[in-house]
């Protein structure tokens, strides 16, 4: 990492506003909020992945001293709250009623003085269960004699939840039968888990007096949650205040609302006292979000000499037992559309299939930018078969294909339209930077040794990946999640001696935008980040907005940001002519913090003189009420499409199957950087997690559907260790339709990252006649790939 | 939060307190050690004892010495003592090699050598490396104390043959010319148990191969050895050849079962390869090649 040079007004590095709370311990978070008779609560959990309840006692439980309240399915269908809806318009159980659908789900909630009585209790409570045949392979979901999962739904015979498609079908068959090449690879993007390092909880205080509730919660949108409770309890919505404290990571895993919550809730109305529910770490691998559970199929179409014209795909989407997954409710997929990449096709087509199985429900989660995860590594993977089965070089077939700069705004054959881009400058230069020709030499050399005889040591590979991602959900007219449209609001207060509070609707969860945010104001208007509050996370104090993921706050918030600081610089200026006794449109913006008098620039007013102006005696103008503060909500245009390329070279042992990376270059381009230092952080982080998705993780089931990911034991998570020194290199392609230019990043890594290492084995074991491996690449499943068996065809590594 | 169930907890201050606070408990106790089996056991309340006693404080179980020929480690000796002593490092590097790949800096500082032992995880790494070097075990209970071989300490799956009342209180291992010895392992990850592990000891008596001792976990070798490949080497040459054919002796002799690490029939190959590998290394170490 470079150096921090402090600026003292707006973009640049600057150390995080939070870092001095958080390095001292003092952050505070859901489990640290204690309240006056606060009561613990804990879930009961099914062992089964599919089972009819006959009965639940839970006499034994009622009886322990400490216990105040047992909840089950009962309780709660008498309150008409035993089922909820989820974020995809369906119902998911709060506490089971008829049947468990997955191991891990919720079927009872003991509330206790303390946390270790109630889980004393939840061994109390005797629960019969009648097993029956569980669904785990998504791929076995829709025949014909699986057993239906959603018994409890009208009309619901079989498995399936959605069709989806996008692109057009004709054309991209047109393209394919005229194809001088076709390749085809199925592809497997395995269950995997964010494992954010706070667990999932929330302390629940409803007042009986007042009515109101107070809802401490780690969720990622504060706002859409209050909306959603007001709608499901039936509680009004002004009387539910949810606060989102300091949150120690996300990625989609604190998006939807869990059934501990609403027990929490429920359990502070039958008792009369706060109930805190924080799950431990084996509930949150088993049942919170899980993301992607992809199995596609691709075809690619090109020429013979690699002019890349049509992609064609088919994807089993394993939502598990309830479809909850949280994306823009026009697209059941997610953003998987935009498979196409970074090239420039002539047609492409996708149908995507949903299917529930008896697994945890989730599936959008992860950093995955709404399945822009899945896309992005499976059209990598594809086009490292097609040079694979051309014989040609995969940095040279990209660049042959990547869209062109003169090519942006582009349409793409699946209905996006690109912002911006300069693809070729940012593959070069990754290039340059690993220094590409180099270690290719290196390697042919080995591959000489190694076919002359010589089989000792490791085989170098190396690993490209391009990507193209499409953040900042978006557009009211195109994207709303349960009828809330994808907009973001903020407020922005200049108090009279000059400093500011910023509220904001999008929440934190160590993104840094108590930093970000006071940079954007600062560069607006010259008032010094450490001079700006910036607000977030409580609904009471902030106005609405849908929260933060899938990259969407600097796209969203951080426009609304821009743009509400405009709006006080232009209030300031008509404060500012008054002050000066010159005409508004005399005055111009210093882009430092001073409105001046046009070609007499020493004549001007800093924006905190004219903060406190604004609440003197001064005469102010007309339609100048006596503040500067203003509000806005922004509605983004089109969303933005940071992109990047990424090269990686690793080290593989044959011998063991063992994958060392060697080196990691970064090439990201996402705009205008405010704060350069977070965006490396955020990149850094991502790219972790593309190493440990690609090598370790997975989150597996035994044929019973018993979850085989349940501790950080069985779900690996890289360290230190395994991460190289990260080498990091940028271009700036501003967006155009951005108030500040900038692109969303907080995902890109962990979107780009996987296929450059993937690619990477997979080039490193060449030798053996490799040209496909599915992850996780454990050491195992490298040794099974030379033994020549590829695909992951088993969900458990056994 | 996983919490664990009710248990009493006593501190014990001397080895004979221990013994005595065993006897008080009975066999619903447990000895708690570096505790980095047990309580994680606990708080998923997999293991539920009635009472902890705590030996953390038992000073007089942390030693490493050499003396008359015999390395003695205390049965408290915490795993990063073990890696950081240079005497155990210049006599069997096996150690060396066992201690960087067991867990992480955090667990090394706590746990320690003779929990390792007791806990008779089948994928534990100290248990092969002991194994390899035919280390002696010391127990002591209320009758006194008796040595044990280590190839007759483990006698199955988390069991060992300390009889509740009992504790493990130190490990000899015998130290001889002419020899050296290391340990290779393969995890999925950095911290990880062992897919498969395998530690060699060789003494050399020109090119030949004297004596040798193999020791292999996590696939389901009998007492954490391979006497197959043991053979395969005594009285051979120190060759790529024979290294192979003791690779083979201990991929045959074990039995390793599939799980999340790896199916059976890599664990298998693993055995083989890290056997030659780990022979390899021991040899090229006994005739002063690596360090």
């Amino acid at each position: 990492m470079t150096t921090v040079d402090k600026p003292s007004m707006g973009f640049g590095r600057m150390h995080r506003k939070e870092d001095a709370r958080f390095i001292r311990g003092r952050g505070t978070y859901v489990d640290d909020v204690r309240l006056p008779g606060m009561l613990h609560g804990a879930v009961l959990r099914s062992p089964f992945a599919h089972a009819r309840i006959v009965s639940i006692d839970t006499r034994a439980a009622e009886a322990h001293p400490k216990v105040k309240a047992v909840i089950t399915g009962k309780t709660l269908e008498g309150l008409k709250l035993a089922w909820m809806p989820t974020l995809s318009y369906d119902t998911q159980a709060v506490l089971a009623t008829d049947k468990v659908r997955f191991q891990g789900q919720e079927v009872a909630f003991v509330v206790a003085e303390d946390k270790y009585s109630a889980r004393d209790a939840l061994e109390l409570i005797d629960v019969e269960y009648e097993p029956l045949p569980a669904v785990v392979d998504a791929r076995r979901a829709l025949d014909p004699d699986a057993p239906v999962i959603r018994d409890d739904k009208e009309n619901q015979n079989g498995n399936h939840i959605f069709d989806w498609t996008a692109g057009d079908k004709a054309a991209t068959d047109a393209a394919f039968a005229r194809a001088e090449v076709v390749v085809k690879q199925d592809v497997l993007y395995p269950r995997v888990h964010p494992a954010p390092l706070e667990t999932c909880g929330a302390l629940a205080d409803f007042d009986k007096v007042t009515g109101k509730l107070t809802m401490w919660c780690n969720t990622q949108a504060p706002h859409a949650h209050r909306t959603v409770y007001a709608l499901v309890a039936g509680l009004p919505e002004h009387k539910i205040r949810v606060i989102s404290p300091d949150i120690g990571g996300g990625f989609g895993n604190k998006v939807p609302i869990y059934p501990g919550y609403v027990c929490a809730i429920v359990g502070s109305i039958v008792t009369g006292k706060p109930v805190k529910w924080m799950e431990d770490r084996s509930e949150n691998l088993m049942s919170t979000g899980f993301a992607r559970d992809y199995h596609m199929s691709g075809e690619v179409a090109a020429t013979r000499d690699g002019k890349i014209t049509a992609v064609r795909v088919k994807v089993i989407a394993d939502h598990g037992a309830f479809n909850g997954t949280a994306q823009p409710t026009k697209y059941p997929a997610g953003f998987f559309h935009v498979f196409t990449g970074s090239y420039d096709l002539e047609a492409a087509h996708c149908e995507v299939t949903g299917v529930y199985t008896n697994k945890a429900p989730g599936g959008v989660a992860y950093a995955c930018s709404f399945r822009i995860t899945e896309a992005a590594y499976l059209i990598e993977r594809l086009v490292d078969v097609l040079a694979f089965d051309l014989g040609m070089d995969p940095a040279q077939l990209r660049m042959k294909n990547l869209l062109r700069a003169e090519q942006f705004p582009y349409s793409s054959p699946t209905g996006w339209e690109y912002d911006s881009g300069d693809y070729p400058r940012a593959l070069q230069l990754a290039l340059d930077m690993v220094g590409y020709d180099e270690i290719r030499r290196e390697q042919a050399a080995v591959r000489e040794r190694w076919a002359a005889g010589d089989r000792s040591g490791t085989l170098p590979g190396v690993g490209i990946s391009f990507f193209t991602e499409a953040v900042g959900a978006g557009p009211r007219k195109h994207m709303d999640i349960l009828g809330l449209g994808m907009a973001d609001g903020a407020e922005l207060r200049v108090h009279p001696t000059g400093k500011a509070v910023l509220r904001i609707s999008v929440q934190s969860q160590g993104q840094g935008h108590e930093t970000t945010y006071a940079q954007i104001v600062a560069h607006e208007l010259g008032i010094p980040p450490d001079d700006i509050e910036v607000v977030h996370g409580d609904t009471d104090q902030t106005p609405f907005g849908l929260g933060t993921y899938g990259s969407r706050s600097t796209p969203v918030s951080g426009a609304a940001t821009a743009v509400v600081a405009r709006k006080v610089r232009e209030r300031a200026r008509l404060v500012a002519s008054a002050m000066l006794e010159v005409s508004a449109d005399d005055l111009e913006w210093d882009g430092a913090g001073r409105w001046v008098v046009r070609g007499s620039t020493e004549q001007g007013r800093t924006i905190q003189e004219i903060a406190l102006a604004a609440h003197s005696s001064l005469e102010l103008p007309d339609g100048v009420e006596g503040h500067l503060d203003a509000t806005t909500v922004y509605n983004p245009p089109n969303l933005t499409f940071p992109f990047g390329a990424y090269v990686c070279v690793v080290d593989v042992d044959p011998g063991t199957g063992q994958v060392k990376v060697r080196r990691f270059v970064a090439v990201d381009d996402c705009g205008v950087r405010i704060n350069p230092t977070i965006v490396e952080g955020q990149v850094h982080g991502g790219l972790a997690d593309g190493i440990g998705m690609a090598l370790m993780q997975l989150i597996a089931f035994d044929e019973d559907g018993n979850c085989l990911g349940a501790s950080f034991m069985d779900y690996l998570l890289p360290t230190s260790v395994e991460c190289p020194s990260w080498e990091l290199g940028e271009t700036v392609t501003p967006s155009p339709h951005h108030p500040i230019g900038a692109k969303g990043v907080g995902e890109s890594a962990t979107v780009g990252s996987p296929a450059a290492v993937v690619n990477a084995v997979v080039d490193a074991l060449k030798p053996y006649g490799v040209r496909h491996a599915d992850m996780p690449l454990t050491p195992a499943q490298v040794w099974r790939v030379i033994q020549g068996s590829p695909l992951r065809t088993d969900l458990a590594i056994t | 939060m996983q919490v664990p169930a009710h248990f009493e907890y006593e501190r014990a201050t001397s080895v004979d307190h221990a013994i005595t606070l065993l006897a008080r408990w009975g066999s619903e106790a447990r000895v708690v050690a570096g505790g980095h089996s047990l309580i994680p056991m606990m708080k998923l309340r997999l293991a539920r004892p009635e009472a902890l006693i705590d030996i953390n404080e038992l000073a007089e179980l942390v030693y490493i010495r050499l003396a008359d020929g015999v390395l003695r480690v205390g049965a408290m000796t915490r795993h990063a003592e073990l890696l950081a002593n240079p005497v155990v490092g210049e006599h069997y590097p096996i150690f060396h090699d066992a201690e960087r790949v067991i867990a992480d800096p955090i667990v090394r500082n706590r746990g320690t050598v003779g929990g390792s032992l007791c806990q008779a995880d089948p994928s534990e790494d100290l248990s092969a490396a002991f194994a390899a070097v035919d280390a002696l075990a010391v127990v002591r209970g209320p009758g006194g104390e008796r040595t044990v071989p280590i190839r007759e300490f483990h006698i199955g799956p988390y069991e060992t043959v300390v009889e509740p009342g009992e504790l493990l209180t130190e490990i000899r291992v015998p130290v001889r010319p002419g020899g050296s010895s290391a340990y290779e392992k393969v995890e999925r990850r950095v911290g990880d148990w062992a897919v498969a592990a395998a530690g060699a000891a060789v003494w050399l008596d020109g090119d030949t191969i004297a004596d040798a001792g193999v020791g292999l976990t996590a696939v389901g070798a009998d007492h954490f050895c391979s006497p197959a490949a043991e053979a395969v080497l005594r009285g051979a040459p120190a060759t790529e050849e024979t290294f192979a054919a003791a690779g083979r002796a201990a991929a045959e002799s074990c039995r390793p079962s599939a799980d999340q690490r790896g199916p059976v029939d890599y664990k298998r190959h693993l055995a083989g390869e890290l056997t030659v590998r780990a022979l390899r290394r021991a040899v090229a170490r006994a005739r002063g090649q690596e360090a």
